[in-house]
């Protein structure tokens, strides 16, 4: 087979190679000891993702997650035109905050295309997020190549914008992101109380007066902010993993809306420290996915292991709810004298001493069955005398009957069973 | 329109065009079924895919990256299916989730691995490189009934044009079932049509296209024209097949003037260099489905069009 020559170009990546003690490095990074620079690039993320994840909340609660797709890829020709202007007009192209405020404008005007869409066409909100983000991205990389070929040696550095890239980062630029995920800290502090509201419940805050749309505005105004921000850190094309991420891993831990707000500011604040400070410990690393993988890691370990939702969580729930069914199983058959065939029942019985190897049931085992079958009896009179499917609709085999009735209830109960009659 | 035209402007010409029509038909049932950002969340899941093929064959080949992407976008699918179920995520939420966590794997394991050798890096990739997919043993219009000169064709024409037709044919075969099932699926199901069969199908043809059109002209283009021809027919008509056959021909438009726009647009406005081709038939399609969006027939919702403030 020939090489696909057609996509990839002849051109040579830099090869590299694992700084001689990347730990110590990576040490340093973390415990902030790797020089300014990397202290505030690492603040600067740290506080970055600790905004994305909350503001990312918001929108996954809005379920209005991949829109910030199609606003992070809309960016591009915003940076290519706002360093095609600041170089027309005689300034350095690579000035981060103009290349930033060119990033907004079109961020902005692929935010309007997408709500004109879904608004005035009858074309439904992924086509128009999908179409978007297609068009927006290929004519920025049309305005790319025009770059490539205005002067060579200026261009350098637009690309880091896709993956994102913390090394060699001027002083000024971190100082623009650290202040600038400061602010948007700040910005989802003061608006937090609007904001959860209307994600949780747009009817009920309209109805207390709340201006739902303006709302919305502000969420998707703090998601393109901080998308604009985490352009030079995290790129493009990963800064939607940022807000979409963290709220995906909070939920797993809580049901409470204040809660999954502030898990996933932490999560999001964690996989970005992190990732900021593992990439200046080895600069050839793009930041842009290391901390997409730190914080897609985190998500694994809460699908995984969350207490509240996760899967392991539901696994042994399930697996003790199966061990309560066949015990009770196996104490009705015991009841009754029935020979127990099923392995797990006779498993679950043996374990707990009902029954021995053999079969036969133990003493303990006698009276429990004894227990379960009285209160089987007690249910059936509890049905003839309720009518009430409240109470008796709560017969799953499972709940306890002390749990449904009073003490004197059931000794009603028990006056109706009547006692044992000898026969004449 | 001479040699140099066949030499250097046919073949990426011809390639764009089968890979937008081969991304376009299936585009049309995905966006009817509102599962358009599929083909978005596929294009990015083809890096990590081939990444890991090269790792494993330790080649650029055609076919072990082209099963490596195969294999990822199953595997994405598979990934997005399983979130959404056992974490209980809104599909849009877990197909964020999946597709940035692969496409980040995929970028880290390019930049570890040692690719120096090799033509392999992300941003090619994303944007494709149509314009080198030239025709170097072509002399004029006459190379196309010369057996040596057919022989050098770019080895992506070739198999561009072979999904396109796969594509093509799918279509048409399974049009009663995908139509049925895309607009009244508990009809279809009632009719025991299997409808869930039905879906991965349609999802797999897209994954084939993109995969495939991956190859030749990079992700922009598989994204744009997934969506955006389609989405522009639907404005055109009310109709399934006219929709269609309105899609192809944007595709196609789009491929053409697009390459074209890229190829000698600058020169006409007195640059030397030529722009990116892929990017440039994005652009275009963008610019088509903008004007269908003012201006087709039955662009408006069914009743949004009579209400006063509607525009």
């Amino acid at each position: 087979m020939p090489p696909m020559a057609g996509v990839w170009p002849r051109r040579t990546c830099p090869s590299w190679s694992w700084p001689a003690k990347p730990m110590d490095g990576f040490l340093d990074a973390l415990l902030l000891d790797a020089g300014y620079n990397a202290r505030l690039v690492a603040i600067g993320a740290g506080l970055l993702g600790l905004s994305a994840g909350a503001a990312g909340t918001f929108l996954f609660l809005r379920k209005r997650a991949l829109v910030s797709d199609a606003v992070a890829h809309s960016t591009l020709p915003g940076i290519a035109l706002a360093f095609i202007a600041m170089v027309a007009l005689g300034g350095d192209g690579r000035w981060l905050p103009g290349l930033l405020i060119g990033s907004a404008l079109s961020a902005w005007a692929g935010l309007l295309a997408v709500q004109a869409m879904t608004r005035r066409t009858r074309l439904s909100e992924d086509a128009a997020i999908g179409a978007v983000l297609s068009v927006f991205f290929g004519l920025g990389v049309v305005l790319l190549t025009v770059i490539q070929t205005m002067s060579a040696g200026r261009q350098a550095g637009l690309e880091s914008f896709l993956l994102g890239s913390t090394a060699g980062m001027l002083y000024a630029d971190a100082v623009t992101i650290a202040v600038g995920g400061a602010l948007s800290v700040l910005a989802i502090w003061i608006l937090r109380r609007p904001m959860t509201l209307v994600t949780f419940d747009a009817e009920y805050a309209a109805a207390r007066g709340v201006n739902v749309p303006r709302v919305d505005l502000m969420i998707m105004g703090l998601v393109m902010a901080i998308t604009v921000i985490g352009l030079k850190i995290v790129g493009l094309i990963l800064i939607v993993a940022m807000l979409i991420i963290p709220p995906v891993t909070a939920r797993f831990w809580t049901d409470r809306s204040g809660r999954v707000i502030w898990i996933a500011a932490l999560v999001g604040g964690v996989s970005a420290y992190t990732g900021a400070a593992l990439s200046a410990a080895a600069p050839a690393l793009p930041t842009g996915p290391i901390i997409v993988l730190i914080s897609a890691f985190l998500f694994a370990l809460s699908l995984f292991f969350a207490p509240a939702r996760g899967v392991a969580a539901a696994l042994i729930a399930r697996r003790r709810f199966q061990r309560r069914v066949h015990r009770r199983q196996g104490l009705l058959a015991l009841a009754r004298d029935e020979i127990i065939h099923d392995g797990l029942t006779l498993r679950v019985l043996q374990d707990e001493g009902l029954i021995r190897p053999d079969g036969v049931a133990t003493e303990a085992g006698r009276a429990q069955a004894a227990k379960v079958a009285r209160d089987e009896h007690r249910w059936a009179v509890a049905r003839e005398v309720h009518q009430d499917s409240g109470l008796t609709g709560r017969y799953d085999g499972l709940t306890p009957i002390e749990e449904v009735f009073t003490p004197d209830e059931i000794e009603e109960f028990d006056r109706r069973i009547g006692g044992p009659v000898g026969v004449a | 329109m001479g040699a140099e035209f066949v030499q250097f402007s046919l073949t990426p010409m011809l390639i764009g065009v089968f890979a937008a029509v081969a991304c376009a038909l299936p585009g049309n049932f995905l966006i009817l079924r509102r599962q358009a950002l599929i083909g978005d969340a596929i294009s990015h899941v083809v890096l990590p895919g081939i990444v890991v093929a090269f790792l494993l064959t330790g080649t650029v080949a055609a076919i072990p990256m082209m099963l490596g992407a195969g294999v990822a976008a199953v595997v994405a699918v598979a990934l997005i299916e399983a979130i959404r179920r056992l974490g209980g995520i809104e599909p849009g939420a877990a197909m964020g989730v999946t597709f940035t966590t692969l496409f980040a794997g995929g970028v880290l394991l390019l930049e570890q691995s040692d690719t120096s050798g090799v033509h392999l890096d992300v941003e090619h990739a994303l944007m494709g490189n149509l314009e080198s997919l030239i025709w170097f043993q072509a002399d004029g219009w006459a190379s196309l009934v010369d057996p040596v000169a057919l022989a050098a064709l770019p080895p992506e024409l070739g198999r561009m044009a072979t999904v396109c037709g796969l594509v093509l044919l799918a279509t048409i075969l399974f049009w009663r079932w995908l139509v049925m099932s895309t607009f009244d699926e508990g009809f279809a199901q009632a009719m025991g049509l299997p409808v869930s069969a039905i879906g991965l199908g349609l999802v797999t043809l897209a994954a084939i296209s993109a995969v495939a059109a991956f190859d030749a002209v990079g992700s922009i283009i598989v994204i744009a024209m997934f969506i955006c021809p389609p989405a522009a027919a639907r404005l055109m008509t009310e109709r399934l097949g006219v929709q269609v056959a309105w899609s192809v021909a944007f595709a196609v438009v789009s491929a053409v003037l697009g390459y074209v726009l890229a190829g000698y647009g600058p020169l006409w406005l007195g640059a030397s260099n030529a722009v990116s081709a892929a990017g440039m038939i994005a652009t275009v399609s963008g610019v088509i489905l903008g004007l269908a969006c003012l201006f087709a027939p039955h662009r408006a919702r069914i009743g949004a069009g009579r209400s006063p403030d509607a525009v």
